[in-house]
Formats: structure tokens, sequence, C-alpha cells
């Protein structure tokens, strides 16, 4: 066959894609197709951009973490998958010890291909939803995180897409192509799921988003690295390598903020809030609200607290538990159980529910212990600071959307209120609409070498040890 | 025991015999009249466990019928009319063996139902097509099965001695139906009243004498001394309006020579390879291997070496076999290999001979046998591969399956596959709904039907397939065996009752028959109510019939 492009040699890859037919004659009609959604999706007008990012290359210590000047669209997205020895059998469900799976068995294609589209989906979903934000970037810094959080988000993609090209044929394809014609937020043609519908309007919003929601990402890959779909379960070990630098960013974009916060408060010798803001800072108050929208907006990604499809996948063998591998029990959970908050009579109440109807809900509190111990990170910077206010993750049950919650007002501190409550008090639970102009006001673009808007702090360290002043971003 | 196909202390079934080792059934022949006599051996069930009394029969006796029409079909093509009677005093009939259904398997009783359902099609397959009428000459009593069996003919005389009667007792008797078609004829071809209907069924006794003809549950009754006289008029009279030839000489049907080894069977034309671990079986068909002839004396001189005639009767071997000792295997992948142009060449003789009496019943067992395959309840998949023969005839089978997959060679022109339809494709092999499996695939339409009409004979690559609707995927060499892989093991982790219910429904759109509401209605509820505890619990009807032991209900209608 006569491919016009060599992909082995523009594509970084650990699969013999030179070999692949199947592969390479997927990759000729979606590969053009996935660069014209990154022209018309991708960071808007920072095409000619060149910008300071890291490349994975290998899987080599040494090769997934390249850095150099990359105009974005030639980014080399590849496709990696953690090597392993062999031999691997499945960690748990009703196939457990048995070798784990090479191909999709036809017994589970549609549920794994279910699978890797959802998870598929969020990746070229949050490249939408951050789109705008490199006109408003706080730094060179921050406009290079964004944009190596967006290449990563794409290259993600590239992951899942492999895997429908190469092992779910026709339907794998088409599945493929609709990734790329789904857009964030469009009401008639949306993403699967909520949260990436909704909008990153500010940079608050994208370090919540990357600190919380790319968390989520990290839960979820985690528990599909488990997979005994052995190609699944190697691909998202990969991904989880990259993942940690978007939680990164998300953490430390917090922590700056609250730190720059509290030097003007004690400047000021003020806690109050409109003082705060008169400074051109964010007040802890509504950090406080943008933390407790990201955070019950992600949970939700979860999934419903009983679930038959949990159930399924993880007695089939297709996703396992977060650290399945550590935890010490049988591995097939037959008959245990697990405690699931649920409305009783209009009351909060646990329930005992069998144990693999409630894996998301066991996914869901390893997120938020998780996620709680970054929260005491920044705390650690208010404390520092002297200021005796605490940032907290609401109650799981607040603000959800799905599941048994949804039909009840909980309170962050997990009151159960009535409806007039919560409309009384809302106000000081999410953002408001003032509170999001207040922020928007505050988006101003700052892009000269070594300068930091005044809503937040310089980072301590730079990306790959560059300076404070180092040019991430030429503008060309 | 339970009695069930699967039991490893007993053989498999074996579907073919020939008269020298019947044990039920006299033939004999006299001029345009053969007379096929129900003797049935007491001792001589197909099961150990049970004794054939009062001319009862099991699946041995059908096996049996069903040879003994095939050979008149076949090897003495004189015959015009068959009088279907006993050799018993007193008795016809009394239907399928009540012991032999008490013990047996669920899926032994529909396999058992299916057959002699096939078998009695059969006999109403050649009074349509063949020229070979049926009179039912009943000269005792008429009882469940015996009754259906009778109803298969084109005409029934009942003995009026005072006491013969026809009857359907299962409803009052077993707590099951009549469902060998019973119901169905009743109303469908009787047309017997339905509430007149409705009495019949429920009355053990059943009915007998001018009753019997006035419900038009018989055609005539005749007193016993001119009863013989009676059933001979009537059979040369229909002879006489039979287009059957007077001066042919029939074929011999020489046994189907069969391999069997653990891994399927092996004939001349067809060979099914069974995969246990994956349960799945390749059927797989191989067209002419050189030229066949075009004249009908060579025809008649090859006799059951024709081609056609071969591998058809190798054909319905093999789905017999699968279907009664195979049932886990589920899913039948249909292939084929050989010469189209050839195969083509067979189907213009077959149509260009269509009314020679040998060329007749050939085309109508290639008909019987397709539409075995039709209401076997298995998924049945088509691969169309490299070297495949999906033409005219043989198309059949791509068309009879639920799904069929194309091998597509973008990058090799010359090896890519083709299929192609012939004229035998319009209408030479209707299904049990009366229609051809092109005319039943667009129901009707003629816009998709005359597409294919207008490229018959031409080699359709996968993609003009998949345009005209002819096969359901047209698949490159790169996803190939991936994606086939991926739709079998799918196939095979699926519940094979609701495949089963999936797949008798959706092959069978469109209108009604009697023969499908045999099928389908009547099998339906029959086989629903033999997993019934009515039916078969401890305290089951068609369990403790004859132990003298009433039957006790659950009362709830559902």
């Amino acid at each position: 066959m006569q491919t016009t492009t060599n992909y082995a040699d523009r594509i970084p890859n650990n699969v013999n894609l030179s070999e692949d037919r199947a592969l390479a004659r997927a990759l000729e009609r979606w590969q053009p197709a996935f660069l014209d959604w990154w022209r018309e999706m991708g960071p808007e007008a920072a095409s000619g951009f060149d910008v300071y990012l890291r490349t994975a290359v290998s899987v080599e210590p040494q090769g997934w973490a390249q850095f150099g000047y990359v105009k974005m669209p030639d980014y080399r997205w590849g496709i990696f998958l953690t090597p392993v020895a062999g031999g691997a059998t499945i960690g748990f469900g009703e196939h457990k010890d048995e070798p784990v799976w090479q191909d999709v068995p036809g017994e589970h294609r549609a549920n794994l291909r279910r699978i890797v589209v959802t998870q598929g989906d969020t990746e070229p979903a949050s490249v939408e939803q951050q789109r705008h934000l490199g006109l408003t970037c706080p730094s060179l810094y921050d406009l290079r995180n964004l944009f190596q959080v967006n290449v990563e988000e794409g290259r993600h993609l590239w992951a899942m897409v492999y895997l429908l090209h190469r092992y779910f044929g026709r339907d794998g394809r088409e599945e493929a192509e609709a990734l790329l014609t789904r857009r964030s937020g469009d009401a008639d043609n949306p993403r699967i799921l909520g949260a990436f519908n909704e909008r990153t309007p500010d940079w608050l919003s994208l370090f919540m988003f990357t600190y919380f929601t790319d968390r989520d990402g990290k839960f979820q890959l985690a528990a599909l690295a488990e997979s005994g779909f052995e190609p699944l379960a190697r691909t998202t070990k990969f991904m989880l390598t990259e993942e940690a630098h978007h939680m990164f960013v998300g953490e430390s974009g917090v922590a700056r903020i609250v730190q720059r916060t509290c030097e003007v408060m004690n400047a000021l010798k003020s806690d109050d809030p409109a003082q705060v803001r008169a400074q051109g800072a964010i007040d802890l108050p509504t950090i406080q609200r943008y933390l407790n929208f990201h955070y019950s907006v992600t949970i939700d990604l979860f999934g419903a607290d009983q679930s038959s499809n949990a159930a399924t996948f993880y007695t089939s063998g297709l996703k396992g538990r977060y650290e399945e591998g550590k935890r010490d029990d049988d591995h097939r959970l037959q008959g245990r159980s697990y405690p699931v908050p649920t409305a009783v009579d209009g009351r909060l109440a646990d329930r005992e529910v069998p144990m693999l109807n409630a894996l998301n809900e066991v996914l869901r509190d390893d997120f938020i212990r998780d996620s709680i111990a970054g929260v005491g990170r920044w705390n650690r910077v208010i404390e520092k600071a002297g200021i005796p206010f605490r940032l907290t993750v609401p109650h799981k049950a607040f603000h959800r959307k799905i599941g048994t919650l949804a039909q009840l007002h909980v309170s962050p501190a997990g009151r159960v209120v009535s409806e007039s409550d919560w409309n009384a008090n809302v106000g000081d639970w999410l953002p408001t609409v003032d509170d999001r102009a207040f922020v928007a006001s505050l988006m101003g673009r700052v892009v000269e070498p070594g300068k930091f808007a005044n809503w937040i702090a310089p980072p301590a360290i730079g990306i790959n040890r560059q300076p404070a002043n180092f040019e991430y971003v030429r503008f060309n | 025991m339970t009695i069930d196909a699967a039991h490893a202390a007993e053989a498999s079934v074996d579907y073919q015999t020939d008269p020298s080792r019947y044990r039920h059934l006299k033939v004999s022949y006299d001029g345009p009249v053969a007379t096929l006599a129900l003797d049935v051996d007491e001792n001589g069930g197909i099961r150990p466990g049970y004794a054939l009394k009062l001319n009862s029969y099991d699946l041995g006796v059908d096996i049996e019928l069903a040879d003994a029409l095939q050979r008149i079909r076949f090897e003495h093509p004189q015959v015009r009319t068959v009088v279907l009677t006993s050799a018993r005093d007193r008795v016809f009939c009394s239907g399928a063996n009540i012991f032999m259904l008490g013990r047996s398997s669920h899926a032994w009783k529909v396999n058992f139902c299916k057959f002699t359902n096939e078998t009695r099609n059969g006999i109403e397959d050649a009074s349509r097509h063949s020229g070979l009428k049926f009179i039912a000459a009943c000269n005792g009593t008429t009882a469940g099965g015996g009754y259906e069996m009778a109803l298969a003919c084109d005409e029934i005389v009942l003995v009026d001695d005072r006491s013969s009667a026809v009857s359907l007792p299962e409803v009052p008797l077993l707590g099951v139906l009549p469902g060998t078609g019973g119901l169905t004829r009743l109303t469908d071809k009787r047309r017997v009243r339905h509430d007149l209907a409705d009495i019949f069924c429920t009355t053990t006794e059943g009915i007998r004498g001018q009753r019997a003809k006035a419900w038009r549950l018989v055609d005539e009754v005749v007193k016993p001394s001119e009863f013989a006289a009676y059933v001979q008029r009537r059979a040369h009279e229909l002879a006489r309006e039979s287009d059957r030839p007077s001066d042919a000489k029939g074929i011999a049907l020489t046994p189907v020579v069969r391999a069997t080894d653990g891994d399927g069977y092996h004939y001349d034309h067809v060979d099914v390879r069974i995969d246990r671990a994956a349960r799945r079986a390749t059927l797989h068909v191989k067209a002419p291997s050189t030229a066949q002839p075009g004249d009908v004396e060579e025809i008649q001189t090859l006799g059951a070496r024709w081609w056609p005639l071969a591998m058809a009767r190798e054909l319905d071997d093999a789905i017999l076999m699968l279907r009664t000792n195979e049932l886990d295997v589920g899913t039948w992948l249909l292939t084929t290999e050989g010469d189209i142009d050839r195969m083509l060449a067979v189907d213009a003789t077959l149509a260009r001979h269509a009314t020679h009496w040998l060329v007749r019943e050939t085309i109508g067992l290639l008909r019987r046998t397709f539409a075995r395959l039709d209401v076997s309840s298995r998924t049945l998949i088509a691969k169309i591969d490299r070297g495949s023969c999906f033409a005219g005839t043989l198309i059949e089978l791509a068309l009879a399956a639920d799904r069929s997959y194309m091998l597509d060679l973008p990058d090799e022109p010359d090896a890519v596959p083709s299929i192609a339809v012939s004229q035998m494709n319009f209408g030479a092999y209707p299904r049990v709904d009366g229609r051809s499996r092109l005319a039943a695939r667009f129901y009707d339409e003629a816009g998709p039907i005359s597409a294919i009409r207008e490229v018959q004979g031409a080699p359709l690559s996968a993609h003009d397939a998949a345009r005209l609707g002819l096969v359901t995927v047209a698949l490159d060499d790169i996803d190939w065996d991936d994606e086939l892989r991926l739709v079998l093991e799918e196939r095979g982790s699926m519940s094979p009752d609701a495949l089963t219910g999936m797949e008798a429904n959706l092959r069978f759109g469109g209108g009604e028959t009697m023969e499908t509401r045999v099928f389908g209605r009547l099998s339906a509820w029959q086989n629903w109510i033999f997993v019934r505890p009515n039916a078969i619990g401890e305290a089951g009807a068609l369990k403790v019939f004859g132990t003298g032991t009433k039957a006790r209900f659950d009362w709830q209608r559902v």
C-alpha cells in the first residue's frame, strides 16, 4: 500500500506503527482530521507560537520528557504503552488469575468501546473548554503550562484513538471520528460527560479544573490501568505519568493565587473581601466558592452511587479499583457491602449496598481522600501567612446532580436544607454572577518574560529549572 | 433416564436409513399408487424406556416416513398418489408417544417436533410442486399426531365403523398442544370454524362419522366394507390429475457417505467442522469441481451423484445431524468454495429443465433443505471469503443467514471474491413463507429486487454487493480477521434462548403463511408449555399421564 506520509517517523511510538497496516490506514484519515480539529478548536490564535514544550519521544526514563520549542500543530503526538514483561494475569473479577487479554474479547467489545470512548471524549473536550484562556494568561510561564496541558490532552486523545483504531475495527474508526466532531458545550452535539460541557472562563476556573477534574481523570485512568485488556492498561499507565503534571498546574496555580491573596491581606491587615478585591486580588471566600463548584461537579463524574455498569465492568475484568493490587481482599467482592449516602425521606443516610454496585462510590471516596491532601497544602500557605481562614472541601452530598443525592439540597457542611434555605444561601456557597464577573475583570494578558499578573504569585521554580524571566512562549 | 441427544451413553441420532432397515413402515407400489402403511414396532423406539404402542411414533418412526417420501420422489417417479394408512386393525395412528414425550428433555421434544413438522410440510410441498397427492386412509383411531399426519394429506378418509374417530386430545389429556401443525391446519387449511375446532380440541374421544365430515375434519366417511375400494378409487382419480411421468425410471438414492470424527462431519461436497470451545460449526459447501451435464439423460445417468442432488442430500443430513446432536454449537458459519461460472452453468441447467421430473425433485430437495436452514434455531453467519462461491443456488446460503460478511481486497483486484445471483434466486427456492429469500429480504419492494435482477449472472464485488443490499457488511482485508472474530465471539456470548427467539422473528418479517404460523405461533406456544410445570412438573399432565394420578395445575392464567 502506498502511503503519502511515513507516520512511524512523525508519530513517536512503541507500538510498531510502521508494520501495522490497519493502524496506518486508520491514521491516514484520522490524523488530518485531528489537525483540522486542532486548528479549529485548539488554543485560539496560537498556531504560530513557539512553545517550550515537553514531548514524550519514548518510554525510556530520559525519553518521556524532552524539552524544546515547538509549534503546537507540529507537536509530535505519540503513541506509547508502558512496557511490560509479559505473563501478566487479570487481577480481579470473575477472570481473576487468568492471563490478561491482548485482544478485545468479543463478549466485552461494546463495554470496552464505551469505556475507551467515554475516557477519550474528555481529552479534546478539555482542550475546547480552555481554548480562549491563552488570551488572558497571567504570565508566559502559565501560558506555557496551559499549552502543555492542551497538547498532552491531545496526546491522550491519540492514546484512546490508538486503542479504537487498533482493536475495535470499523466501529472503532467511526468512534474515533466522532471524538473530533462532538463539541464541548454545544447543545446539539455535546461532549459525553456533563462537567466537560461547562465553560472554563477564567484562570481560577482552569486551576480548579486541572486540580479537581484532571484528578478525576487520574482516578479513572488508574482504575483502567488495572484492566484485564492489557493494551488499555498499558496505555492508561503511561497517560498517568502526564496527568501528574496537569494536577501540578492546578495545585500550584491555586496555591500561587492563595499566596498572592494572603500577601494582599497582610498588607491591608484586613480580611474584608471588598478591600482585597479593590487591591486586584481574589478574596479567599471567592476561592472557596470556586472550590465548592469544581469539587461538586467533579465528584458527579464518578457516576451514580449505585451502578450496575460499574459492577459489570468490575466482574468482567474491564475496570478495576484504584490501586487494585494493593488492596487486601479477594478482588471479587461478591457478598461484600459498602455504605453509600442516600436521600431517605428528605434526610441523608448511609445505606449498605452490595460493594460491586457501589464501585463508583468507592472510587469517588478514593478521589476525595486524595484531593483533600492538596487542599491541606493550600491551607499551609494561608497558615504560613498567619491568616486564620481555612479552605475546605464541601460535604460529598453538596450540589450533586446525579444519583439519589440530586433530590436533596445539602449545605457544604452536610446539613440538609429546604429549597428556600438553599436559595437564600447559595450565593455564599457557589460562585455568583458577581464573583465570576469580578474574576473575569482581573483577566488581562501578561506576556512579558518574568512578569506576573497582580492576582497571582510567581512560581518558586521554573519549568525544567529555567530562570524566572525565561521566554517560555515566543510569539513570532 | 431423560431422553437426550447429548447423553454420552447413547449413540447420536442418524437420519439416514433405507427400506431394508425399516421397522415401522410397510411400503408397497401398485402402478401410480404407493401405499405407506404404518406398522410400528412397539419395541423399536429410537431411545429405550418406552413402548410404541397403538402405532404411536417417535423420531425413529418419523425418520422412516421422511425417507420413504424421499424415495417415492426420486426412486419411483411413476407414483402419483400416496396412500397413508395403517397396517393395524382399528388404529390408524395414535400420535407421538406420550411416554417418550414425558421422558424427553426439552431440547429433544423441540427438535423432534421441528423435524416432524418439516416432514408434514414436505408432504404438502410435494403436493404443491411435484404432482404427488396424498390420501390419509384412516382405517381406525386417528388421534393427536396421527390426525396431524392426516391433516398434512390432501384428502382424509375416515372409516365409519361407529367407533373410529379423529381427535386432538392433547389439551384435555396431556396439558400440551397438538403441536405438529394440528391447530393451524384445522383453521388455515381445512377451515374448520373456530368454535367447532374449540370443541374438537377439548374432546378426548374425538369426533366420528358424519359429524366429522360436517365439521370438515375429514373429507369422507366410508363403511368398513367399502373403505379399501373407496380409497383405491380416489387414489386413481387423483393420480389422473398428476403430471408425474408414467414411463420414467427412478434413480437410486444411494447412501449418503458421511465420515464422522471428533472434528465434525465430512462428505464429498459438504464439510462440517466443529469448534466446541467456541461453540461454533463451519458448514462448508463446495461447488462442483468439474463441469456438470447439461442434458437430462446424462443427469439421469449420474443420478444421486449429480452435484445438485448429492450436495443437497449432504447438506440436509449435515443440518439434521448438527441440530439434533450438537445442541451447544449455537453458531453456524456458512462458507463455500468453487468456480462461480461453473455454478452458474449448473443453475442454467436447473432452470432449463425445471419441469423434468428429476430436476424438479432436485430443486424441491434444495428448496426444503434451505427451508430447514431458515427454521434452524442457530445463528447463521455467511463468510464470503477468498475462493468462495456464493453464486446462484449457493447464494441462498448467504441470503438465509442472519448476517453475511464479505471480504473486499482494494489492493488485489484479481483475488477479490465475488458473488452472483442467477434466475434460480427469483422464486425457485421459496421459504416457508412462500417468498424467495431475495423477495423476503427486501419485503417485496420492486426497486431493490429489480436492481439485483439487472445484474443477474454478473460477478459482484463486496462493494457492489453491499450497495445492492445483498450482504450485510463488506470488510477489507485489514479488518477482516479481527472483525469476524469479534462478531462471532460477541454473538457466542449472548443468551441462546433470546437469540433463537430474535432470529426467528427477524428472519420471517412480512406476511405469514400456514407454515410460518406452525413454526412461529404454534411452536412458540408449545415450547413455552413444554417448560411449564403444568406440563412437565412432578404433577404435570405430561408427566403423570398413564399413571392413574391426576395432574395438578397451577391455576393462574399467564
